[in-house]
């Protein structure tokens, strides 16, 4: 199937805002640039405009005045969704209850005016990609969510759209059947080599997907960037809070070191004076004896694991604060414990 | 125990609305088959009067079909893009419109027709022709025909299958023609055989509308009743619902037979996938 490697279209966003009639601002003015055959995942909580970012590229909805959008050299900002050559998968599926699921795969070959026999092959293919040959001739009403997806899927492929665009496709599933066409799909976009746009609030999917990934909230770009990039060196307080858990402390920085909560912790960027917020993740300490610990604190609650233990603790600040060890002692609440956090991990940002 | 009691006397309650409903009609279908009607029916049974409405007021019984045909057609054609732009369309003017267009039912047919009378009357040739009458049914059915296809559009998600469509490359006519239309046939078939049945038994209105010359069936029917003997009146009425049960039946039959089948649980993707290598 190497007629189905493509190189990708690129995609390019320039200054796309969207007002709403009625006056609401769903998205401020938003420049992004996509590489042919990438796969990014727009990221953020209910309500930030990621499905609005994804129909001003599919062309379900047209920029405010001044935005432009670009397929590789192409502006398509006024060609209508028809004409874009894309595949889009929706949240509902929408697959066409009138038709059964071959009719379904074939409808956008047919609508082309495709001949016959290529349409056959074509649809052929697509069954067999995603292993739902035996369905060919069920009824749309007849398929569980998990085969649903896969047609909507196959559908969309089916035409050889420049770029792929998904919003939540995998929302309405079960968790495991999430993880499992998770697997699929990633495997499938990179089979393709296909430019993907991917729509989700799930942060889990958007980490396994995304060649990048973009934070999204209040119809704002948070921040841009891997996966790694996100996790480990977020920009800012919402894309900390909102990827992965985190922990933050209020310090004071003086020279190498900062003091928190009446400890002080080795420090190597050189910021001298000025409240900073230290923040690190739940996983990126080590339990260590009370005496060359970092910092100190009381166990409020213990959750075995089996692979590990999260440990609540209180008394460092007026948040409590989430580690994670693999140890394998039992932790009593009210019993005061000391760790050390890996430096290199430490997130600073300035207040 | 109670509840035998309270069924059985509900059995009778229901049994006895129903036969003092249909016992009339039967009596009225037996009359155009019975020889005298004042004799009773063990005077014979005949079909003479069944074959003198058809000498009588056949060409009634065709323009009834007729413009039950062409009102079809009509609100058709009229109705479902109404509808569609109505379910598409969420403003206020909308729904002032979807309002607007239960009035013709609402309003007595007698009142839409003196209208109707007043504004062309004054159009010798239309008002001497069927099409006045047909305008009048037009009006008359319209709305049921925009509401059932509306109610179907409403309960789906039609503009993500529209959406979908579009992305698929379907232009305007072909999402309407090969999506729209074929999801919400069930509307379409629902209002058809509301339009039809309301259009052949439609009296008020026509009865104002027509003229000698453009007599529909249940006007002929008013007009035997009015100046023929019973049996002939009776046996009119046996034609007209030879004609029109069916249409209610299937109508029945539409609505009760949109079960859905329940949806299987998934296969596990893997073992579909050894089976297709197994096959290859
Ligand atoms: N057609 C519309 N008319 C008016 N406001 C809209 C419309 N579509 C979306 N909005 C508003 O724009 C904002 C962004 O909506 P959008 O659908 O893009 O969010 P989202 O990130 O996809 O959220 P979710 O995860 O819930 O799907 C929301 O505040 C929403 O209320
Ligand atoms: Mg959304």
């Amino acid at each position: 199937m190497s007629d189905l490697k493509d190189q990708g279209t690129a995609i390019n966003l320039l200054s796309c805002a969207k007002t709403f009639a009625g006056g609401v601002q769903a998205l401020e003015p938003l420049d992004l640039e996509i590489a042919g055959g990438e796969t990014v995942v727009l990221l953020g909580p209910s309500g930030c405009g990621k499905t609005t970012t994804l129909r001003i590229i599919a062309g379900l909805e047209e920029p405010d005045p001044g935005g432009r959008v670009m397929f590789g050299d192409d502006d398509v900002t006024r060609l209508p969704i028809e004409k874009r050559k894309i595949g889009m998968v929706f949240q509902s599926y929408a697959l066409f209850p009138n038709m059964t699921v071959r009719e379904n795969i074939a409808y956008g070959l047919m609508v082309r005016r495709m001949p016959k026999p290529d349409i056959d092959r074509r649809v052929g293919e697509m069954l067999e990609m995603m292993h739902i040959g035996d369905l060919e001739f069920r009824r749309i009403d007849q398929l569980s969510g998990g085969q649903c997806q896969r047609v909507a899927l196959a559908r969309a492929i089916a035409v050889q759209p420049r770029v792929l665009l998904l919003d939540e496709p995998l929302t309405a599933l079960d968790a495991i059947l999430r993880t499992r066409l998770r697997v699929e799909i990633d495997q499938l976009l990179r089979r393709l080599g296909i430019t993907a746009v991917y729509v989700t609030h799930d942060q889990g999917e958007a980490m396994s997907l995304g060649d990048r990934i973009v934070v999204m909230s209040r119809g704002r770009v948070e921040q841009i960037g891997t996966p790694r990039d996100i996790y480990y060196k977020p920009n800012n307080d919402f894309v900390a809070e909102f990827i992965g858990t985190i922990n933050r402390l209020r310090g004071i920085a003086r020279g190498d070191h900062v003091e928190v909560a009446g400890a002080s912790l080795p420090w190597s960027a050189n910021r001298s004076g000025g409240e900073v917020e230290i923040l690190f993740r739940p996983e990126n300490v080590t339990i260590s004896n009370l005496k060359s610990a970092h910092l100190k604190g009381n166990v409020v609650t213990s959750f075995f694991q089996g692979d590990r233990t999260k440990l609540i603790l209180d008394g460092l600040g007026e948040r409590q604060v989430i580690i994670e060890t693999t140890d394998r002692v039992e932790f009593i609440a009210g019993q005061e414990i000391g760790f050390r956090i890996d430096p290199d991990s430490m997130i600073i940002l300035n207040t | 125990m109670r509840r035998p009691w309270l069924f059985y006397s509900q059995f009778a309650f229901t049994i006895g609305v129903c036969t003092f409903l249909i016992v009339p009609v039967i009596m009225s279908m037996m009359a155009g088959i019975t020889e005298n009607f004042f004799l009773g029916i063990k005077s014979g049974v005949t079909l003479r009067w069944v074959y003198e409405v058809l000498d009588l007021y056949l060409d009634t019984i065709y323009l009834s079909l007729l413009i039950a045909v062409i009102c079809l057609i009509v609100t058709l054609i009229l109705g479902i893009p109404t509808a569609y732009v109505l379910a598409k369309k969420s403003g206020r003017w909308a729904r002032m419109f979807e309002e607007f267009l239960v009035l013709p039912v609402a309003i007595p047919g007698l009142a839409i027709a003196l209208a109707l009378i007043v504004t062309y009357g004054g159009f010798r040739d239309f008002r001497t022709s069927w099409g006045f009458i047909l305008v009048g049914h037009v009006l008359y059915t319209l709305p049921f025909m925009v509401r059932s296809v509306l109610a179907v559009l409403s309960s789906t998600d039609f503009q993500t299958l529209e959406e979908s469509a579009a992305s698929l490359g379907a232009s305007f006519w072909q999402r309407f023609f090969g999506i729209i239309i074929p999801n919400c046939r069930s509307g379409i078939l629902a209002g058809s055989l509301m339009v039809v049945t309301l259009s052949v038994g439609e009296f008020n209105l026509t009865w104002m509308l027509h003229t000698p010359l453009t007599k529909t069936l249940p006007v002929g029917l008013a007009d035997s009743y009015a100046s023929m003997r019973l049996e002939i009146g009776s046996a009119y009425t046996l034609v007209f619902l030879i004609m029109i049960l069916p249409l209610l039946i299937g109508l029945q039959m539409f609505g009760t037979s949109k079960e859905r089948k329940p949806a299987v649980p998934d296969e596990d993707p893997s073992e579909q996938a050894n089976q297709q290598e197994i096959a290859r």
